[in-house]
């Protein structure tokens, strides 16, 4: 009775409502929010109108900024979706924001100062091309302010007040390839220049008006032409030749095509590189880049071109900026041995010894180079000429530098994660304490006078303010070294620019950065990426002397063709330890569950070969990795195939070289699913660290089922090929979607069920003998959330007691994936309400807390809902013995329960994945959520049963003590004298 | 049934051999659909060529619906060889799918050299290997079908083997090849009886997924959700603050007792009278 008693006591305790809700003075105790905007493309400054503190910003994210130019903060922000993509970026009537994305066919305007969308219009287009926004000035239609748009082979002149369309003109039907949209300065007109083939030049003359076809006019240009048409100035154009050794200028004044030629090796004798013209806008002068050198070449108005300067090293040039009437300033940046040097010219001075600014910047070495600078001037206190310039760096940070200093900067390349794992924090040692702990006795013991004093709500509104302030900024929890809890650690970060990131998991501060030689942009490769990055070595046994490191792992090229690149990184220092190149390619990456004596974990490379190679390329590892020679099982899926297949190691390469490191491996199954039925769109396994506590799971009704817990379970979803596109896109007969559940060691198939009507995209989670996996059902026209747990039926008669004493039974005995499972699976599906962006499970160090899937919604938040919401033994009517079990009661949707959003009312902007990490108390789990934002927080599934909680008042415990010990005292000394006064009477 | 059948299977080769020039995924299930008047039209219907064969090789063998496909396996690395053949027969529902049934077996016995492979492999420790083809029909179809046991698995009395074949219509997905029963890990070197297979053949297709289920008085999931959690809280008291009661009590006493605190005059005679009682005792002694 006693152990039923305790039973629904828990039960009581469990399936009553968690809300993981917050109070006001707990925010940001234990999470973290961080805003990101990603490598900036566009920078527009605000001009006189406009107010000059704020910067607009348009992201390789699709994410459109206001930015504070004082501090870099961020006054508003838009995430546009990822298929979004901002062509175009500027400032029309002085008040509003205009993009072009989506490839020139969606045109915004938002309010500048507050970011509201004013209106969109929709550009319709029939032909892919390039997308060209020019705002004119001053050029008027009616009395609207003309927005031109070309985009999908058409020409569109928008109102800038509502966004209507005034008129159109179809390029479509003519093959030719716009370049230019340019207006004369003189009159109405608008010249539209470009190719139709590689050498003819057309150029159309528009009324802005109206959009009348005024002229039109081509010409054939005595040579192929190399890259894109640079419009120098109203009426010039220029271009290379095929063979980069002409410079070619082509004079539209009129209408009229006139063109020149003139040999590079003319102007500035011989020269062996490849001439570039880069696409900066400058008035009259342009630029080229040759030999690492650039050339600053002007057009005077007779079509001449006259050298003015040549500069070496130059890392970026910024478009012109006009300062005052008719003059012009640019900038450009030189990267010197420690500095980067920072010059604004006059455009029209003619040997551009007029500088404005001459300036030198130290910038940090782990920013990379400047690969952009836009400029903006500013009237000093001494009415001269000021100019900041803003600079985006190749790890995608921005920089703004004005008096020879950096103002500020913001780490956005962190709004491109492509991997994260946790790495644990040092131990604290004497002598290496990095914080202090506490600053002294006293301001230890007035802080928790005024906790009390908060608890008995006796504080007065100052108190309540210093107390918020102490507990938000608590040294606890950043201080740089492990805790008792494990809520310290360090996030290790990779981003797509080639970075890696070390961030502090106590307030997100980044702990050490470090930007990877082969993840550059070099002559070896001219694309690398970063891939993933994996543990490469925890050290335990030596945990006080030797620091963890991880290897990152990258590639050159998005290709299989392309080389492997290593880096071995120090997890405290943030030091590479170790780079390599190598010369084979990459398919997989498998770390192995052996370390060496140094506790460096073996990795596997598999390459596009057929072939594996070992790290570290030790003789001790390869003698490790034969004792477990023939229990090293993979598997490699080809998506476009529709095939998976497993391998196993065979043997060592056999080739010229002998490498003792490369071996061969065999193909032991192979899974082929029916091209005409079949497409793989998902595939999901367990995470590799989960801890599974408990096998089995006893029943209402006494008996016991085991979990099926095998660590080399893989979940496929497959959908039918024809509903393999968006939503709506396929008819509900056809459409389905089959599951399998395979052991990747034998390549048998578990489990297998067919989803009628059903679609992507899926997303899933594989945790102990359990998936949940989210689908869209097109009968039902909403989306579902199935679960599948996997039961071992091999186990089940171990239930006698008697055999569990005599030791009969088969608990203990290793299992084969050879043999034949005897496996049954229970399954059920509901609705779910949101559509679903990355899906996650909580896991704990002990794996006895109980489980919730963190699901990340469309609205960029995190919901945890609890797995036994996913029971697939849930029943309409659940008897008493199930409900104290608990058992909800079936139900045909999931609940969403709005204060389980642990995101609270915070969006996670651009949402792309959820990780946990377990914390080393049991009841807790980190999460870290990115996107274009970063999330931190931690979660306990069962609440924290198992500590007490941080506001908890240990001065109130104690006072509470001492009131007590104090009591009992008096109460003995009167009851002796009582009991005196009873023996005298 | 199966004269219509036939019957029906040949108007509809027909229509697909006549209407092959038009190379249109559409007509053609319109033909069958034609064909088989108000037949439901499955999602899975194989992909007209496909079909096409199959029904050729139907009508060409005449009466005799069976096919067959090969079994064939290798001893560690070594090629691939005829080790034995299924044979089934073809079944064709009267919405348009196909499958196989009546799945028979038949093993090619171990000849000198294969029992001479299979001991290296059992010596060795190392994997049997067998495949199938993924299309019954046309053979091997895109790739094979290839599953592999460690051999030492295989050997019982003689040797035993289980092959699971699940199906997706005519076309093989995977096949479960191994032992019929446990295969314990420290695999021991046994030499097998006899040089003969004992083989379980099972065919298995793609089951349905249970439909969510659909209910018409349940309308605000959240709402109801609260509601029905509630219960259990509500029975725990009302079921055990009889006993909860009594404990509570218990324990206070149990501390009042261990406190030996002295009750106040106030609280009441009987405790005085205890009090006293004891009192006396000490004052006896």
């Amino acid at each position: 009775m006693a152990i039923r008693a305790l039973l629904a006591l828990l039960l009581f305790l469990s399936s009553s409502h968690f809300s993981f809700s917050i109070y006001e003075d707990q925010v940001g105790l234990m999470d973290w929010h961080q805003h990101y905007i990603g490598k900036v493309k566009h920078a527009v400054f605000h001009t006189q109108k406009t107010g000059r503190k704020r910067v607009l910003v348009s992201t390789e994210e699709n994410v459109l900024a206001s930015l504070d130019l004082r501090h870099g903060e961020i006054f508003w922000r838009h995430v546009l979706g990822t298929n979004d993509v901002i062509n175009g970026l500027d400032i029309a009537l002085g008040k509003y924001v205009i993009t072009l994305s989506s490839d020139g066919s969606i045109l915004r305007a938002w309010n500048l100062p507050d970011g509201q969308m004013v209106w969109e219009s929709f550009l319709p287009g029939s032909k892919a091309s390039k997308s060209i926004l020019n705002i004119p000035k001053n050029l008027k239609a009616d009395r609207d302010d003309l927005i031109l748009v070309f985009g999908n082979g058409c020409l569109h002149a928008v109102s800038s007040i509502d966004g209507e369309i005034l008129w159109k003109k179809d390029f479509a039907g003519e093959s030719i390839d716009v370049q230019h949209l340019i207006q004369s300065p003189h009159d109405d007109i608008i010249y539209v220049a470009g190719f139709s083939g590689s050498s003819k030049v057309f150029v159309h003359q528009f009324k802005a008006k109206n959009g009348d076809l005024l002229k039109h006019n081509d010409a054939e240009l005595p040579c192929g032409t190399f890259g894109e048409l640079l419009s120098v100035s109203y009426d010039m154009l220029v271009i290379l030749d095929d063979i980069r050794s002409k410079i070619v200028t082509i004079n539209i004044k009129e209408g009229d095509i006139n063109y020149n030629q003139k040999y590079i090796s003319e102007l500035i004798g011989d020269s062996s590189g490849q001439a570039i013209i880069l696409p900066s806008k400058l008035p009259g002068i342009f630029a080229l880049n040759l030999d690492s050198h650039v050339i600053l070449l002007k057009l005077t108005n007779e079509g001449e071109l006259v050298v003015v300067d040549k500069i070496n090293n130059v890392a970026a040039i910024s478009d012109a900026l006009s300062i005052s009437e008719g003059r012009h300033a640019f900038a450009f940046v030189q990267h010197g041995d420690s500095k980067v040097h920072y010059n604004v010219k006059d455009v029209n001075a003619n040997d551009l010894n007029g500088d404005f600014v001459k300036e030198s910047v130290v910038i940090d070495n782990q920013r990379g180079h400047i690969q952009k600078i836009f400029i903006n001037n500013y009237v000093r206190t001494d009415r001269s000429q000021g100019f900041r310039a803003l600079m985006v760096m190749e790890d995608h940070s921005l920089i703004l530098v004005q008096q020879g200093e950096i103002v500020w900067s913001r780490e956005d390349g962190l709004a491109a994660v492509v991997d994260v794992i946790a790495s644990e924090l040092p131990v604290e040692k004497d002598g290496v304490s990095v914080a202090k702990v506490e600053q002294n006795l006293f301001e230890w013991l007035k802080g928790h006078v005024l906790k009390l004093k908060g608890t008995l709500m006796i504080a007065s509104p100052e108190d309540l303010a210093a107390i918020q302030a102490m507990r938000l900024k608590s040294s606890e929890k950043s201080k740089m070294t492990r805790d008792h809890n494990g809520f310290r650690k360090l996030l290790i970060v990779l981003t797509r620019a080639g970075k890696v990131l070390a961030l502090h998991t106590g307030d997100g501060h980044v702990v050490w950065s470090v930007l990877l030689r082969n993840l550059r942009k070099s002559e070896a490769c001219d694309h690398p990426v970063g891939i993933n990055i994996y543990q490469w070595q925890v050290p335990h046994h030596h945990a006080l002397d030797e620091n963890p490191s991880v290897l990152v792992v990258g590639q050159c090229g998005s290709s299989l063709a392309g080389p492997v690149v290593l880096s071995f990184i120090d997890a405290y220092r943030g030091m590479e330890l170790n780079a390599l190149s190598l010369s084979h390619t990459i398919a997989q990456v498998i770390p192995l569950p052996y370390t060496d004596s140094k506790e460096q974990r073996l990795h596997l490379i598999i390459d596009a070969d057929q072939k594996a190679h070992l790290y570290p390329r030790t003789p001790e590892a390869v003698e490790i990795l034969q004792q477990g020679f023939s229990n090293v099982y993979w598997y490699s899926v080809e998506v476009d195939n529709g095939i998976i297949r497993g391998h196993a190691l065979k043997s060592n390469c056999i080739g010229e070289v002998v490498d003792e490191y490369c071996f061969v491996f065999r193909n032991l199954w192979s899974v082929v699913f029916p091209s005409e039925s079949e497409k793989i769109i998902a595939t999901v396994t367990r995470k590799s660290n989960e801890v599974v506590h408990t096998q089995a799971k006893v029943m209402a009704d006494q008996d016991v089922m085991y979990k099926y817990i095998s660590s080399n379970l893989l979940f496929v979803a497959n959908v039918a090929p024809k509903a393999s596109g968006e939503i709506g896109t396929a008819t509900p007969e056809e459409a389905w979607l089959v599951v399998y559940i395979i052991d990747t060691v034998t390549g048998r198939i578990l489990h297998r069920m067919t989803h009628q009507c059903c679609q992507g995209p899926v997303h899933a989670v594989f945790s102990e003998n359990w998936v949940v996996y989210h689908y869209f059902n097109l009968r039902a026209h909403r989306y579902e959330m199935s679960v599948v747990e996997v039961y071992d039926q091999s186990r089940a008669d171990n239930k006698d007691v008697w055999k569990l004493i005599l030791g009969k039974h088969n608990l203990t005995s290793p299992v084969s994936s050879y043999s034949r499972p005897e496996v049954i699976a229970k399954s059920q599906s509901y609705f779910f309400t949101h559509s679903v962006k990355a899906m996650e499970v909580t896991s704990t160090v002990k794996g006895i807390t109980s489980q919730q899937l963190l699901i990340g919604t469309i609205g960029d938040q995190v919901l945890a809902l609890d797995k036994r919401y996913l029971d697939p033994r849930r029943t309409l009517n659940p008897s008493q013995a199930e409900k104290e079990e608990g058992i909800i009661p079936l139900t045909d949707s999931l609940p969403i329960i709005s204060q389980s959003y642990i995101t609270h009312s915070i969006k996670v902007e651009g949402l792309r994945r959820i990780m946990t990490v377990p914390a080393k108390l049991e009841s807790t789990s980190l999460v870290f959520a990115y996107g274009v934002d970063l999330f931190f927080t931690r979660i306990a599934p069962s609440r924290t049963y198992d500590s007490l909680t941080e506001d908890f008042s240990y001065a109130l415990l104690l006072i509470t003590i001492v009131a007590l010990v104090a009591a009992i005292f008096v109460t003995w000394v009167l009851s002796e004298r009582k009991e005196l006064q009873e023996k005298w009477r | 049934m199966s004269v219509i059948q036939l019957v029906l299977a040949f108007t509809v080769s027909l229509f697909l051999v006549s209407s092959l020039a038009f190379e249109s995924d559409e007509l053609l299930i319109d033909d069958e659909e034609f064909g088989l008047e108000g037949g439901l039209t499955r999602p899975q219907s194989p992909p007209p060529t496909a079909t096409t064969t199959s029904r050729k090789r139907f009508s060409e063998s005449g009466s005799d619906s069976k096919i067959q496909f090969n079994l064939e396996h290798a001893f560690g690395d070594s090629q691939f060889s005829g080790a034995g053949n299924f044979s089934s027969r073809l079944k064709i529902w009267n919405h348009g799918g196909q499958t196989l049934t009546k799945l028979r077996f038949s093993r090619n016995s171990l000849n000198e050299i294969e029992q001479k492979n299979f001991e290296k492999l059992l010596q060795e420790d190392d994997f049997y290997r067998i495949r199938l083809p993924s299309n019954v029909l046309s053979p091997p179809g895109r790739d094979y079908i290839i599953s592999s046991v460690k051999a030492r698995c295989l050997t019982g009395e003689g040797l035993e083997e289980n092959f699971v074949i699940h199906m997706e219509g005519l076309s093989i997905v995977a096949v479960n090849y191994g032992a019929p029963g446990a295969c314990p890990y420290p695999r021991q070197l046994k030499l097998p009886a006899r040089w003969s297979f004992r083989s379980h053949t099972v065919l298995r297709n793609s089951e349905q997924a249970p439909r969510a289920p659909i209910f018409s008085e349940d309308v605000g999931g959240e709402d109801a959700e609260g509601e029905i959690v509630m219960p259990p809280e509500r029975s725990f008291w009302a079921k055990y603050w009889m006993y909860l009661i009594p404990l509570g009590l218990i324990v206070m006493n149990a501390i009042t007792q261990a406190m030996n605190m002295p009750e106040e005059q106030a609280a009441g005679q009987a405790g005085a009278e205890t009090q006293r009682g004891t009192n006396s005792a000490v004052r006896r002694r």
